[in-house]
């Protein structure tokens, strides 16, 4: 891979001049349903150019109008195997080039209470949805350092502050993301690369589809504006800080959650 | 010390990570006084240089490498 051509130091402001006219690339993980889905349509509707990765099969969702294409790059990634992301991310360079966008929102939940929650389902969720993380902002993020430019958005949760029951791996992990993303802001905010945190509350997902509908309700109950989220309205607030608005945001944790966490 | 294409490759790589003009590239030019290199910089050039060279070189070798002279010596001591 061409290595991209190194900005100069403090020239960190990216203008319209700047940019590709073919939108910049962005790299959305589990972004073949949901959340993920959501951010990476709105991000083509913003001209850009999406790669998603999925870890099954590519679904219809991303089929393009003619047979066997896609409107969206999709690239099969398991977040758990180093060598998937290398491949995953590698492949989006040659494709694309270098990710200049990078939407950390590949998860899972295997919930249980504590006193039942074996090794297996710990270790799972962590080196999904926390360990995953690191791997793909590590393999996507020399580019950006070279480039002095860049944008990291990772989709937390917000049982990472408000704590859950049955879900103590899953808020770990989603906890640690903040941590993750505030020392990574400090590594690299001398390049003009910002790194943000999203805190989604109760969204119409899969993931929120296989909670017991007694666990729903008692979270919706509990969301000032007494409804669940769309995964457009998750979008919107990614899509806000991989913009030119939020130019002067890092290590920010942005509640999208309709009230539910305020200020946790 | 290695031989002198040996420095021009690893002069090379400085100037391509550095952004710095060759000549400033000299044994005694500090890192962070004479080359503006900041902790990233150096961990992009150490990158560089292993690429380059197909050497490793551990965290804790780093410890006290404040100009070129002493990065090249420890590259160069282990090719």
């Amino acid at each position: 891979m061409d290595r991209p051509t190194r900005a100069r130091k403090g020239d960190h402001a990216v203008t319209d001049e700047q940019r590709p006219e073919n939108g910049r690339v962005v790299l959305v993980t589990g972004g073949s349903r949901g959340i993920g889905l959501a951010c990476a349509r709105r991000f083509q509707a913003l001209g850009d150019r999406v790669a998603v990765t999925y870890r099954t099969a590519p679904p219809d969702e991303l089929r393009g109008k003619e047979p066997d294409t896609f409107d969206l790059l999709p690239v099969p990634c398991d977040v758990t195997v180093p060598e998937q992301v290398e491949q995953a991310v590698a492949a989006v360079e040659a494709a694309l080039g270098p990710v200049e966008v990078l939407v950390a929102n590949a998860g899972i939940t295997r919930d249980t209470l504590l006193l039942r929650m074996g090794e297996e389902a710990w270790h799972e969720v962590i080196d999904t949805d926390l360990t995953g993380v690191y791997r793909v902002v590590r393999r996507t993020l020399g580019p950006m350092v070279r480039a002095h430019r860049g944008r990291i958005v990772l989709i937390s949760s917000v049982v990472a502050f408000l704590g859950s029951a049955g879900q103590v791996n899953y808020a770990a992990a989603k906890a640690g993301l903040v941590g993750l993303a505030r020392s990574l802001a400090r590594e690299v905010g001398s390049r003009g690369i910002t790194v943000n945190v999203v805190a989604p509350g109760v969204v119409e997902t899969d993931m929120i589809a296989a909670l017991p509908d007694q666990r729903v309700e008692q979270l919706r109950s509990m969301v000032a504006l007494g409804r669940s989220a769309t995964p457009e309205e998750v979008a919107g607030a990614v899509a806000f800080l991989a913009s030119d608005d939020a130019t002067y945001i890092t290590g920010a944790v942005l509640a999208v959650d309709g009230g539910l966490g305020m200020g946790l | 010390m290695g031989d002198e294409a040996t420095f021009d490759k690893f002069r090379n790589c400085a100037v391509e990570v550095l952004q710095v003009p060759a000549d400033k590239v000299v044994p005694d030019a500090r890192f962070g006084d004479d080359l503006d290199a900041d902790s990233l910089d150096l961990v992009e050039l150490v990158m560089a240089l292993e690429e380059t060279f197909d050497v490793t070189v551990d965290e804790s070798e780093l410890e006290g490498i404040e100009t070129i002279g002493q990065a090249y010596e420890l590259i160069s001591a282990k090719l």
